[in-house]
Order: C-alpha cells, then structure tokens, then sequence
C-alpha cells in the first residue's frame, strides 16, 4: 500500500490485515507500550492539517511517535484556488526535506488524490478530505466492532445523522458493503439524499422504529451547527427530539443496542448526556482502536505483510 | 473576377436543400458567385473530392477572454481555434476584465478584433452594468456600434425585475438577449451534477432544478414583454419541456446546447482530478443527455454552440473542487458531434448544418450567411469526413488544453475553412 487515501481503493484482504495488525498493536498499546517495536524508525510522518481536528490528529501523532517515526506538524488554512499555487510549493519544499508520510486533513474533497499525483516520494494518509472519505476513522470503527462481536459479519449498523456531509458515512459504508453487509442509514430527509441508496448496499430507514428494530450498533454522527444555519435542520431540540438517541428509545427494545460516535459529541443533541460513557457506548473504544489501527496503517505503508 | 473555385464537394445546405450532391462553388470578392457543376475559371483551385463542404458553423458561445484574462485565451488564439474548429463566425461573451459594460469598451474591442480575428466576431456587451445585476447597459449605443447581442454569461440576470426589464428594453432596438439560466440560491457552491456522482465523490452538487427554475422564470418574463429570449447552455430535461411548453405558446424563444451536454454525462467524470470534465451547467444524467438529444432532432432545441471556456493548465491542475468551471469546444465541436452523432446515426448531417450554421445565422439576422447561395457571404468549410484520430493536447491552437474530449477518438477533421473568400486555415 503506497498510499491510503480511500476505503474504496481498498482490498478486503489489505483491509482485514490492517485490522489483523491493529487487533495486535491495540494488546500492546493497552497492556505493554515497550513492546511495540519501532518499525518507523528513521522516518519522518508529517502531520499536515488544513482543517482543525484534535483526536485525529493527535491519534495518528502518538501512532508515528510509538512506532519511532520522527513526527512534525504543519497546519495551515490553504484552501481557496488563488492560494492553489503556494500549496504546491508548500508541499514540493516539504518534499524537498525528505519526508516520507504526510497524514494529511482538509475540507477539500479529493485533495489526497492531487498531492499523490503531484509528489512523487510522500506517502500519502488522507485523515479526511471534505465530505469525501475518512478511511482511517471507518477502519478504527470497524476494528471497535470486530473485537466487540468478534466477527464482522455479525454486526447490523445503522447509521443516524449526517449523510450528506459526512465522510465518515461514506467510508463507513463502502467497508461493511466490501465485507458483504448492508448499511441502514436514517436521518433528517435533508441529510438523507435518496441517492445514497445508488452508490452502496444502503437502507434507508423510515423511522428509528426500523433502527431500533434492525440494528445491533447505531453510529451516531456529529450534527455541525453550520447546517442549523442553512435549514437542512431548524434547531437542536428538534434533532435532538426526532433523530438524537436516549434510553428511552432503546428501552422498547429487548436486544442490546451499542452505540458509536466519532465524535466530538453534541451531548444532548445526538447522543444523551449519560448514554456517551454509559455501558453501551463504544465511543472511547473507538478513540482507542484509533491510535492501534494508525500504527497499522502506517506500518502497512512500508510493510506489505506485517511480520509474524 | 473569380479567385477561389471549391470543386467536387460533397455540398450540404439546410436552405436550398442541398443534401450532399456534387457541386463546384466559385467565390468572388468574398461572396459565391456561383454554385453548379463542372465551373472552370482560372483561379486558385481547392480539390475538394471526397470531402464534405457546407457554410461556416456559427457558435453562438464562446468565451475569447481577452481582454483581462491573455493568459488563457487571446482573440487571435480563440479564433484561429475557431477556424481550425471549422466555425467561421462566433459570438463572444462579454464577461472579460473590464466586462463589456460601456460602448467605450466595446470599440476597443472591436479594435482588436479586426486587427487579431481571423474569423467573424460578434462582440457581446453585458446585459446590466460590469454585471452586477442592477441596471440595464446602453443598449441602444451598443446597438449603433454594431453590437446585436446581450449577455451576462458566466452569471444570470439574478434579479427578475431587472431581467424582465432589460427585455422589455431590448425591444426598443430589437437587440437579443442571451441568458445564463441559473438560480444561484440552488446552484451556489455546487460542484458537479447533484446526484449519484456528487454524493460518491463528496462534492456539493448543482440540482436540475437550479437551471429549470430559471428557464420557467425567464420564458414567463419573455412571454409577458413579448420579448425575444435565446436560453443559453440548457442541460436539463425539465428545461427542454419547458423550452416545449414555451414554444408551443407561442413565446419567442430559442435555446441552444453544447457538444459536451450532448455527448458527456456525469458518469463520465473519472473522479476528483478530472477537472475539464466540471463546467456550468454540469454534465448531467443520461435521461438529461437523451432529452437533449430529442430536442435538438424535433427542433425545441434550435442551436448546438460550445460554450468555449479556455483556463490555463494551472487552474485546471487542482480538485474539482477547486478548479474553475468550464471546457474548451471549438476545435472539438464539430468532429465530435459529428463522430458520436452523425456517424452514430443519430443526427443527419443536414441536421448538424442547420443547428450550428443554418439556425444561428436566423436568430443572429444574419441573411447572408449559414447557407450556400449565390450571393451569399464566402464562409466555407471543407471537411474530410474519413480522417480517424486521437485528440490529445497538442491537438489545440487554443490556448486553453482543458477539453473534456481528451483521448476520444474521432473522426473527421477540417482541411480548410474560408472566411469572407479568404482560406484563413488549411489542415498541416
């Protein structure tokens, strides 16, 4: 793998072995930190943030740190077309330096695909790229729920909120459809474009009723407050009432439900206060899974097979 | 005296009906003299066997960018591309830095433009001032300086009661107003056609409706002033049978599409680097593509223009959604069509003539071009239909490189294009 910068460049076997891999470091990670070996020792990864993120960015930094990696970072707010130009030299100097990864965030769709293409030694890791893909957040979920059902063939995740905009949904989607599963998804008409159901083995739900009744995970996503602005919702307490998630409306239920959030998490929005650390949340273990399937992913960069 | 004699072309002229026969045309002091066969006169002889000739295409929509933006076309470049393209008299926008607002600019434009051009160029004013939107240009000024047409492209007239209003004045000099039609409160920050593509690539999409909801605008204000409207670029199946519904009440409406529209939809977008495929209007849907395609055979559609719109390697050189919108045409226009339409048996070759030379010369009131007659303008072209090849960048005299048509093989290739009896390109 030279780069990664989508789920959908992916194949099932490059994907269950960085799960296989992350399974390994997250043992480690938990139990003996001194174990891990520093396969990265010598590089330089390069964190290079366009658009502000906090546990991405420092989840994929203590990755690079505990596989040995020299870690630097670079944030800049580089995204209008005039400034297309000093990008590219930003990035051919950086180049220049012999950096060997650059983990990279922007609101740009597809910007990972141009730095590929446009430099010719940096690996690329896209930490999520406009409302296109977010690969290494949908393999940490994956991993999250691996290790919870023990195969993923078993889970039946539903994801509420979000869609349109979300590049967690659709990298989340294109992985359990390259595993054989379906995705219900269910939100407010205005984030749920029809054409979802187009571009992946997609259901989408009329109700949490058929939420309820399908799922064993509901991946909650973050409702930013720019979209209460431009009516796709009219408020909060109105999302929060029709599409947030709160005991009560698992209690009809009488399997488990887990929930997951990539968060950060709008307490009281889309997730009730007391469920975000309560017994049936995997939300820190997602957070968890996260720095654990990072080194694997960068591992994988310069390993084709991990070593045994 | 006689100084050009085309013989033993394959003819084609929508008016006089002349559906491929061998014919010689003599042309003298810019006009044909005289069309028929076996003419002998001692001149400069054009051998014409196996090829097709037909009067010069006329784009209705294209973007020469000078003055203001050189860097990605010039009127000398824009219309030798132009003449290379076989289109012999063009319409040029007038979204250039300054826009053409004041007659002022006009007239150094036109300046220019007889020292540069090598084609016919009809100069664009703006429709509102420095197209803003908020008042009408001097149309009538314009007008006395030759100017015959009136656009904001590259935006819409926003305000309704500004457009409604710049028709009613348009009148007064029977000018034609060109319209953009967008609804930029549904098209804003939009990247490609909203549907299935803008959703797997995670791109803002631009709805159906954000060019439908303008075309209803746009022919109601048309009908209601008794107006003259040319709808530019439509894309859209709901625009089509609006454009339907306006003809068939009568409304003075005609309406044009481009190449790309016809041939390309947004399945064809390879993924966030293949910026010569974004434009505005996106490419849309094969439903949006075959509506089109119909439209332009049973004549709601009355123009194939290409909406020529050159940038530079740099700007095309980022995400889509970075990148300006827009594809050069006017090299490609007529082989492409000619190759995804005509040899598809979709369109006739007359059919081709009569959308892009026969038609805008009606609604441009240009009498003495689009067709081959005694006494007509000398723009001619000479195509061989046979000529098979891969277009690739160095294809172009444009400046502009950013075509969507990159790596189609075509065929068919211009061998001459004469303008006002002068050959102003032959194939190399």
């Amino acid at each position: 793998m030279k780069h990664l910068i989508g789920i959908k460049d992916l194949s099932i076997s490059e994907i269950s072995s960085i799960l296989e891999l992350g399974e390994i470091y997250r043992e480690k990670l938990l139990k003996d930190k001194s174990s891990i070996s520093k396969d990265l020792n010598g590089k330089v990864v390069l964190s290079l943030f366009f658009e502000p993120s906090t546990r991405t960015r420092i989840s994929f930094e203590i990755a690079a740190s505990l596989l040995g990696a020299t870690v630097v970072n670079f944030s800049e707010n580089v995204s209008s077309v005039q400034k297309g130009e000093s990008r590219l030299d930003t990035l051919k100097t950086i180049e220049a330096m012999n950096v060997d990864v650059a983990v990279i965030r922007s609101s740009i769709s597809g910007l990972p695909y141009l730095l590929a293409r446009d430099l010719d030694r940096i690996r690329i890791v896209n930490a999520g790229d406009g409302a296109h893909e977010h690969p290494s957040q949908a393999l940490l979920d994956a991993l999250t729920m691996k290790i919870k059902f023990g195969d993923l063939k078993k889970v039946r995740l539903a994801i509420v909120g979000d869609i349109l905009f979300s590049r967690v949904a659709r990298s989340n989607i294109l992985l359990m459809n390259k595993f054989g599963n379906s995705v219900m998804i269910y939100g407010p008409t205005t984030l749920v474009p029809k054409e979802i159901q187009k571009i992946g083995n997609v259901k989408i739900a009329k109700n949490f009723d058929e939420v309820i009744e399908y799922a064993n995970v509901i991946m909650l996503l973050r409702i930013q407050t720019e979209r209460q602005n431009s009516s796709f919702v009219p408020s909060t307490r109105e999302y929060k009432k029709f599409w947030g998630i709160t005991e009560d409306k698992l209690r009809s239920c009488s399997k488990e439900i887990l929930i997951m959030h990539p968060g950060p998490v709008n307490r009281d929005v889309e997730v009730a206060s007391d469920m975000v650390y309560s017994d049936k949340s995997l939300i820190l273990d997602q957070v968890t899974s996260g720095v654990a399937v990072r080194m694997s992913i960068l591992y994988h960069l310069f390993n084709s097979t991990p070593n045994s | 005296m006689a100084n050009l004699l085309i013989k033993n072309g394959s003819v084609y002229c929508y008016k006089n009906k002349i559906n491929g026969e061998s014919l010689d045309i003599l042309i003298s002091d810019g006009k044909i003299a005289k069309v028929g066969k076996n003419l002998n006169y001692e001149c400069e002889v054009i051998d014409a066997s196996g090829m097709f000739v037909f009067p010069g295409l006329i784009d209705m929509h294209v973007h020469l960018r000078e003055p203001g933006f050189e860097n990605k076309e010039t009127i000398e470049t824009g219309t030798k591309a132009a003449a290379k393209g076989g289109i012999t008299t063009i319409v040029a926008m007038a979204n250039t830095n300054p826009p053409i607002s004041l007659p002022e600019v006009y007239i150094d434009v036109v300046e220019r433009i007889k020292k540069k051009s090598v084609v016919n160029v009809l100069q664009s004013a703006t429709i509102t001032k420095n197209m803003e939107g908020k008042e009408i240009t001097e149309m009538g000024l314009f007008k006395e300086l030759g100017c015959i047409t009136f656009s904001d492209d590259g935006k819409p007239v926003y305000d309704a009661r500004i457009m409604q209003k710049a028709l009613v004045y348009a009148r007064n000099f029977d000018v034609l107003i060109l319209e953009h039609p967008e609804d930029v409160s549904l098209s804003s920050g939009g990247v490609i056609n909203e549907g299935v593509k803008s959703l797997e690539l995670g791109v803002q999409g631009i709805p159906n409706s954000s060019e439908s909801t303008a075309v209803a605008r746009d022919v109601l204000l048309a009908k209601e002033s008794e107006s003259r409207l040319h709808l530019q670029h439509i894309s859209t199946k709901e625009s089509v049978e609006l454009i339907r519904w306006a003809k068939s009440m009568g409304i003075n409406v005609t309406c044009e599409v481009t190449p790309h529209h016809l041939v390309l939809t947004e399945d064809d977008i390879l993924g966030h680097l293949d910026t010569n495929k974004k434009m505005n209007p996106p490419l849309r849907t094969e439903e949006d593509r075959e509506s089109l395609i119909e439209a332009l055979k049973d004549g709601i559609v009355d123009v194939i223009a290409t909406d020529h719109a050159p940038h530079t390697k740099f700007e095309k050189s980022l995400t889509l959604q970075e990148a300006p919108f827009g594809t050069i045409g006017l090299e490609t226009a007529l082989p492409i069509v000619f190759t995804k339409l005509v040899k598809e048996g979709i369109l006739d070759f007359m059919e081709l003539i009569k959308v892009f030379s026969f038609n805008p010369s009606k609604i441009l009131g240009l009498s003495q071009k689009g067709h081959i007659s005694e006494g007509a303008d000398a723009d001619i072209v000479v195509f061989d239909p046979g000529k098979k090849y891969v277009i690739d960048e160095e294809f172009f005299v444009s400046k502009g490189k950013n075509s969507c048509f990159l790596g189609f093989e075509v065929y068919g290739i211009v061998k001459y294009t004469v303008v006002g009896g002068k050959v102003v390109y032959t194939v190399s």
